[in-house]
């Protein structure tokens, strides 16, 4: 067995052990267990990277054949490539942090063990995703992450509106799920195979925007959109907070939710072939960065606060992919899961600190109180504003550099996004830090700082967030892009088909003016939002006293309410319509009204069984006559037709 | 003669129970499961000889000698994975009455193996008239379960699906008198020959009588509607019966019977059985959607399900037919799993409807958890064993239309949306009165959800096991289909 193959394996047997010893394996033992799957598969990965530099080649792994059908074959292999590789650095760096960090937050949970199993189950689905060599075992991994992502929010499953809030996760991913499937058909239909390489290298063939690729990458995007969060299928994220801290970090930020720009990154042949979905995903993307933002600036639950901000920074990602900046979109994907881990780590240290509570009205003035998270928190807000030189900014202006090359109209439009994002963070950190503390006197004899289980996952991230943003240095800084070069073999199929592909028209000067703008925004966000809500001032009104436009916004736009007057409630009544009506009464009442029928005849019927042997006889007779007639009809009428027939015997 | 041996065993053993009347019902009890794991002993002795390519599977000998007909079986790949199933699930069905105190227990067990046989005789039939003969003789010892240990509406709802699912085989006899005249035979594969040279005229009556007399033995869309009442109002190892094994019977029918002997109804009027069947894919999935009473709900996600793999079996293609095969094993231990868990809520409860249920999983939490496995099973996830199954099925449905396989596709998401109900509402959620006191599952109940779960994620992780037996059947019966 290769030690590809341990990288999974490791967070099943945790998995297996944890989950099937629940309860009876001491609670000591659960966290080194958990954290330990996910360390040795961390390890195991960062053995293969340097297998992989020695010698920089696609290594794919089949491990067996999971089903064949005539000429169709499905094997269970992995491949590792530059792509798959960050993936597995992030999913087991920023997991192994987050399984450290949940040791101390959860410690005090009944459900500790579980809580280790479904997280070695998450990381299993999790690389299975990534490291699958074609799109079924992606999908394994897909549906396997939403299954954990379901007993995850769904944690404390006593609360039905937990319950009800894991349900819609599932289910909405299952729509986009959908999608992916009929993506998944298109392409065994046109290539014959899911192999990525093999499918890769077909698709250099086709035509640019040919109809089947245009198709396939739809609805590919369509899966992306229900894991991805993105307009129409983002409401389920924010409803998500409702697990345990630890796993919005882990799946509601850092890991899960950017699959669907893996995915596309996976498939940027076929997007580059297909302008047209490009451009679609540009604006859903940039729609969602604007809508999730605008939601983002009423909110008062700290981890809504995150979510909101979550779907918006993943439309950023979405529309760096839509204008063909993919390794740009991908650079984000990777500062975003340090900053969005560290500050969704951050928020639960803060609601740990401040025995559950989440809403920030009731905070205030923390900073004093639990500085390394207060700090971290900092680090990571200011990370997501997109201040230089934190890692947030270069991945944001690499973003927005592309987009504007692409077209001016969008980069206003992001521009306004990220202006929006600077505020609502700092809001969200001046209310939670500054000022004074408003909750109750019990909250703030509890107030303490978290234990080191929890910090040391806050500082680490905190540093990755500072210096992430150094693997790709823009351009005229003339210092290296360490990312582009890195991941540059992973675009050759995109190169093949589009000669210009990654060549951007941009002079030095306007790159300086583009960067000094979106800091300028930033920087303008941020005095704002302090002159509004710096020290303790501009405390959010309560719900009941939010009113006009502003309400709307806060009640994120009824979206919710609209789906359900325009989906839900119509299939209930069908629901009930078919079950209580049509089925039971019309459709079975038919298939009754046939019996009865019968029955009725019957009284008529049996009127024939008069005893009378003479009527017998001559029902007998009758019979007997019709049926020589029936029998002799098609005889005679061949004689009249051909008169000279011969009569045998004669 | 090992063939022979796995029909006559749990005949002999029915009539052995029949004997033991009055004996005490712990006693019967073991008999019986005895019985059925000797059965599939046998099975496994039988599926080793398969795979080394000897054994002596078929048996042959005259039955009516004048006539011609022949009481032949005989095991193939797909007769051996529904035999497979059926003497896997049979042990299982005797198992989770282990702890009911059933009246006249010996009868009852007698006639789960009576089943037994006749299905067993149904799949390895190689002569149309012995497969007429255990397709009719199977629903007669379910009826008897039905109407003797169901509840009060019991006799009325088992009457009705006894008459019309006869109604339908009725027509299937027809069909297959008027091939036994025109072939001069009743084995099936020589009537093959026949079948693909009779007028198209006639082989469209004959689509049309072996399509209504497995529609409703399946059930499809608009035939289904004896289904719902019977699942529910039936004992549970009757439900069990009849959605795991004998619905099974109608997709089987359609891949022995109806695909080559009516060639060319088939082709002609395939488009219509699949539609049907996806109707029935849909409209079953919604009403489940709603249903408060759990039996009746998994009933109509069964009707359901068959209607996918019907579709399947109608789309004329290996990955369509293929994954109906899959798709009856997974559905089939599925489906009694489910069953039985409702089982064990209702006889630790007393009550089948949602709103009365919640919180077990704090109670139970092994029953929560090989529910839950299960129920992935039943929704699809990959790794599990309904994925593979639907996969193909889907896949199977979107090479023959894609417009129709987007909309089987539907069945994803209406299935997660009344699965996940089921499980929101009686596994979480708070406790109420009546599953206050709810006890953990007994061994005997481990024993039975236990070798399901693993079935589950067996059949989900090694999925070429089972389709390396049954394709080259179905390439060969899609060689003469052409």
């Amino acid at each position: 067995m290769s030690i590809l193959t341990l990288i999974p394996l490791f967070p099943l047997i945790g998995f297996l052990i944890n989950g099937l010893g629940f309860r009876k394996i001491p609670k000591s033992l659960v966290a080194p267990i958990g954290i330990g799957a996910s360390l040795l598969s961390f390890i195991a990965v960062v053995i293969v990277y340097l297998n992989f530099k020695e010698n920089p080649h696609v290594i794919v792994e089949q491990v067996f054949d999971w089903f064949v059908v005539g000429d169709f074959k499905v094997s269970l292999s992995f491949q590792l490539d530059q792509l798959s590789i960050i993936m597995l650095f992030i999913i087991t760096g920023v997991g192994t942090l987050i399984h450290l960090y949940s040791a101390g937050y959860m410690s005090h949970d009944e459900g500790y063990g579980k809580f280790f199993a479904y997280l070695n189950l998450f990381l299993f689905a999790m690389l299975l995703l990534v490291m699958g060599s074609n799109y079924l075992v992606m999908f394994i991994g897909w549906e396997g992450v939403g299954l954990c992502s379901y007993l995850l929010i769904g944690f404390w499953n006593k609360n039905p509106d937990y319950g009800n809030a894991a349900r819609k996760a599932f289910i909405m991913n299952r729509v986009g799920d959908l999608g992916f499937l009929i993506g998944i058909f298109l392409i065994i239909q046109n290539f014959g195979t899911l192999e990525y390489l093999e499918v890769f290298e077909k698709a250099k063939s086709f035509e640019s925007g040919s109809g089947i690729i245009v198709a396939i990458t739809v609805f590919l995007f369509v899966g992306a959109m229900g894991k991805s969060a993105q307009i129409p299928l983002f409401t389920w994220l924010p409803d998500a907070m409702a697990g345990p801290t630890p796993v919005s970090a882990l799946i509601h930020a850092a890991t899960m939710v950017t699959s669907g720009i893996y995915m596309i990154v996976r498939s940027n042949v076929l997007f580059t072939l297909a302008p047209a979905t490009l451009e679609f995903v540009a604006w859903i993307g940039l729609a969602t960065a604007l809508l999730g933002a605008t939601i983002g600036l009423f909110q008062n639950d700290i981890k809504k606060v995150l979510a909101y901000s979550t779907v918006s920074q993943l439309g950023y990602m979405f529309l760096g992919l839509g204008v063909m900046a993919y390794t740009s979109g991908f650079f984000h994907v990777i500062t975003h899961a340090f900053f969005k881990a560290l500050l969704f780590l951050g928020a639960g240290s803060v609601i740990h600190a401040m025995s559950n509570e989440q809403d920030i009205r009731k905070m205030g003035g923390l900073w004093s109180k639990i500085k390394i998270t207060a700090i971290t928190f900092l680090i990571g807000t200011i990370a997501i504003s997109g201040i230089p030189p934190f890692a947030g900014f270069f991945s944001k202006d690499e973003i927005f550099a592309h987009v504007y090359t692409h077209s001016k109209l969008m980069w206003a439009l992001a521009l306004l996004g990220s202006f929006m994002t600077a505020f609502y963070m700092f809001r969200l950190f001046f209310l939670t830090f500054t000022g004074s503390f408003r909750g109750t006197d019990d909250q703030e004899h509890h107030l303490h700082e978290s234990p080191s289980s929890m910090t040391i996952p806050l500082i680490v991230l905190a540093v990755l967030s500072i210096v992430g943003g150094f693997i790709g240095f823009p351009e005229v800084f003339h210092l290296p892009h360490g990312l582009a070069t890195f991941l540059e073999p992973v675009y050759e199929g995109s190169k093949a088909v589009l000669p210009t592909f990654g060549e951007v028209h941009l002079d030095h000067n306007t790159e300086w003016l583009l960067m000094g703008v979106s800091v300028a925004v930033a920087a303008a966000a941020i005095l704002l939002a302090y002159s509004i809500y710096g020290r303790g001032k501009g405390i959010p009104a309560e719900d009941s006293e939010i009113g006009g436009l502003k309400n709307v916004v806060y009640q994120k736009y009824y979206i919710d309410e609209i789906y359900t007057a325009i989906f839900i409630k119509p299939v209930l009544a069908f629901s009930s319509f078919l079950g209580n009506i049509f089925d039971t009464k019309i459709l079975d009442g038919l298939v009754d009204g046939v019996g009865k029928l019968v029955n009725w005849l019957s009284k008529y019927v049996r009127r024939i069984q008069t005893g009378s042997i003479a009527f017998y006889l001559f029902l007998m007779t009758f019979c007997i006559v019709l049926i020589l007639a029936f029998n002799l009809y098609p005889f005679l009428m061949e004689a009249a037709a051909k008169p000279e027939i011969q009569i045998p015997g004669k | 003669m090992i063939t022979l041996l796995l029909i006559l065993l749990p005949l002999i053993g029915a009539f052995l129970l029949l004997f033991l009347k009055g004996r005490p019902q712990s006693f019967t009890k073991n008999v019986a499961l005895v019985l059925a794991l000797s059965e599939f002993l046998i099975f496994i002795y039988a599926a080793c000889g398969f795979a080394k390519n000897k054994g002596q599977l078929l048996f042959s000998a005259d039955w009516v000698k004048e006539l011609g007909i022949k009481f032949q079986v005989n095991l193939d790949g797909i007769s051996l994975l529904m035999v497979g199933l059926t003497s896997f699930l049979i042990p299982l069905v005797i198992l989770s009455s282990y702890r009911v105190a059933y009246k006249n227990a010996s009868v009852l067990y007698a006639l789960i193996l009576f089943t037994q046989s006749a299905l067993v005789g149904v799949f390895a039939a190689d002569d149309i008239f012995l497969f007429y003969f255990c397709f009719e003789a199977a629903l007669i010892p379910v009826y008897f379960l039905a109407t003797y240990w169901g509840g009060e509406r019991g006799p009325k709802i088992t009457f009705k699906m006894f008459v019309y699912t006869m109604f339908g085989s009725l027509l299937m006899l027809v069909a297959f008198v008027t091939l036994y005249m025109r072939g001069q035979t009743a084995d099936i594969a020589a009537l093959k020959q026949t079948a693909v040279l009779l007028p198209p005229a006639l082989q469209h009556l004959l689509f049309g009588a072996f399509f209504i007399a497995f529609a409703i033995k399946m059930p499809v869309f608009p035939f289904h509607t004896w289904q719902p009442d019977a699942y529910t109002e039936s004992p549970t190892p009757a439900t069990m019966l009849l959605s795991g094994l004998l619905s099974k019977m109608g997709v089987f029918g359609l891949i022995r019977i109806l695909l080559p002997l009516s060639p060319a109804g088939f082709k002609d009027y395939a488009t219509i059985a699949i539609v049907l069947s996806l109707i029935g894919l849909v409209y079953g999935s919604i009403i489940a959607i709603r249903q408060n009473n759990i039996k009746r709900m998994i009933a109509y996600s069964s009707f359901a399900h068959m209607g996918l793999m019907s579709a399947g079996v109608f789309t004329g293609n290996l990955s369509g037919i293929q994954g109906a095969i899959l798709q009856m094993l997974a559905h089939g231990i599925n489906a009694v799993g489910l069953f039985f868990i409702l089982k064990i809520i209702y006889d630790r409860t007393g009550r089948r409807d949602l709103p009365s249920l919640g919180g077990i999983t704090q109670k139970a939490p092994v029953l929560s958890v090989l529910f839950m496995i299960i129920l992935l099973g039943s929704v699809a996830l990959p790794l599990t064993n309904g994925f593979i199954g639907e996969f193909l099925l889907l896949k199977g449905v979107f090479d023959f239309n894609p417009y129709f396989g987007a909309f089987a596709g539907l069945t994803i998401i209406l299935g997660a949306v009344y699965m996940l109900r089921l499980m929101q509402r009686s596994m979480f959620g708070n406790i109420t009165h009546n599953t206050e006191n709810f006890t953990d599952l007994k061994t005997s109940e481990v024993l039975v959800l236990a070798p399901i779960a693993a079935a589950v994620i067996l059949m989900g992780v090694f999925p070429n096991f089972f389709l390396k037996i049954s394709e080259p059947v179905v390439l060969n019966l899609l060689q003469l289909a052409k």
